[in-house]
């Protein structure tokens, strides 16, 4: 079961403008949310925040165990994970790039080779394993970046439109992948999309962001 | 023209001949800017990767320092180092003037600019996205810093190069803190000017043939890693 997700009031100000205005909400474990919302109401800078890479200028961001707060350190970072917009392929092979979360880990190479290898399978990036990422196309890349989150098995996975911008082929197969591991993982999903018959399909709680705070749809 | 021509052909049968001479001096040469080279390289590129990832004071003063630097004369550097090296000098007490020591100390002071600048270039130049999608998948700040000098990698092998570059082709430091004493000190671009000086060519051109060899292949290298580094060329370095 994912970890619970608590926003105490947070606020975030970009060039003067404030993105989110005092944003509560409670995203419960084992859940996927899907938000949706116009651009430039702070869905991304919401995500940042949930991922623990960027830090809110008021407020707080808990994660929870069991009802139980959890420290924001590097340990709890490792148990959640996000998916960018532009993935951030780096340039190295396929195999590399889904292997890293488990090599900074210290995982020995067999079992970084067999996970490896089965996420790939899963992603449809099997035979691309020894090619470079960075030539993958858009699609192909958006799943490389899920499997490099999968991979590492985490407990919350953060997904900021994993299928912008990609063909009907790909975004299918990425849906499938989303659906796969909130059926055998449980984790706890947050999702940003533009896609309200993808959100339906896909949430357990739906979501709107509007005016920097997050209200039920 | 008899003169030029003759001098090819005798520097050509030296160097097919591998002259124990030519070749002790080639030798020296490479370990002089070898040396030198690495001693930048190990200091240049943790202080060009520290000023791009961390917000250092003073980190603008001292860009503009090595920037500086880059332009430095090497006959300036030479100078400054045999006063300081000299016997009556503050430094003179280790004993390096005139010795290969004092060249890979001069050699050094003109690559680590090079090598500093063109990582922190490089390294800065690396997408921010690099460096957030290594914090999501778990990266501490050191494995994350890696991270990006890793993506950065092709730049920096450019950066060290041209510091090679640089310091193969340099003359005015070295003839000035290592003597040119044969057999010790004595290296291609001071040999070429000596033996010039002379007039004996023979020598002056095979090293000279030597330089543009090593100067043609530098340049191969660079060209062909900045390829790597730009295109879709499918060839992965250090995975």
């Amino acid at each position: 079961m994912g970890l619970a997700l608590e926003l105490v009031e947070i606020s975030k100000t970009y060039n003067g403008l404030e993105v989110l205005q005092g944003c509560s909400w409670t995203f419960e474990a084992g859940l996927t949310h899907v938000i949706m919302g116009p651009n430039g109401t702070g869905k991304s800078t919401l995500l940042r925040l949930c991922a623990l890479i960027e830090v809110p200028d008021r407020g707080r961001v808990i994660y929870l165990a069991d009802g139980q707060p959890l420290a924001p350190d590097l340990a709890l970072k490792r148990r959640l994970t996000l998916l960018l917009p532009g993935v951030g392929v780096f340039n190295t092979s396929v195999f590399h790039n889904v292997a890293y979360g488990l090599k900074i880990r210290g995982m020995g190479s067999k079992e970084v080779e067999e996970r490896v290898g089965a996420i790939l399978e899963t992603v449809g990036l099997a035979a691309k394993r020894r090619q470079r990422a960075l030539d993958l196309s858009t699609g192909q890349s958006k799943r490389l970046g899920l499997a490099r989150a999968m991979v590492i098995e985490p407990e919350v996975i953060l997904l900021d439109e994993p299928t912008a911008s990609i063909d009907q082929e790909n975004s299918e197969i990425i849906e499938g992948i989303i659906k796969k591991i909130k059926a055998e993982r449980k984790a706890t999903i947050v999702m940003v999309t533009h896609d309200p018959a993808q959100a339906e399909r896909l949430a357990d709680r739906l979501l709107l962001m509007r005016d920097g705070k997050i209200a039920p749809l | 023209m008899d003169t030029i021509f003759q001098g090819f052909i005798s520097a050509f049968k030296l160097i097919l001949a591998l002259n124990p001479e030519l070749l002790k001096i080639i030798w020296l040469s490479i370990q002089v800017s070898g040396g030198a080279l690495l001693l930048a390289i190990l200091l240049g590129l943790p202080l060009g990767a520290l000023m791009a990832l961390r917000r250092l004071p003073l980190r603008g003063l001292i860009l503009n320092l090595i920037n500086t630097g880059m332009g430095l004369p090497p006959v300036v550097v030479g100078l400054v180092l045999y006063l300081l090296l000299s016997r009556s000098g503050p430094l003179g007490f280790l004993s390096l003037l005139y010795t290969p020591g004092a060249m890979i100390i001069a050699q050094f002071i003109l690559a680590f600019p090079i090598v500093t600048s063109l990582s922190h270039t490089a390294i800065v130049n690396v997408n921010p996205i690099i460096r957030q999608a290594a914090r999501v998948l778990g990266a501490n700040p050191l494995q994350e810093a890696l991270t990006v000098i890793r993506e950065a990698r092709y730049g920096i092998i450019t950066g060290s190069i041209a510091g090679l570059g640089r310091v193969t082709a340099e003359v005015g430091s070295v003839i000035i803190v290592g003597g040119n004493i044969a057999g010790y000190t004595r290296v291609i671009t001071t040999t070429i000017a000596l033996e010039t000086d002379k007039g004996n060519f023979d020598l002056a051109i095979a090293l000279g043939i030597i330089l543009l060899t090593i100067s043609l292949l530098i340049n191969v290298a660079l060209r062909a890693i900045q390829r790597l580094g730009r295109t879709s060329s499918g060839v992965i370095l250090w995975d």
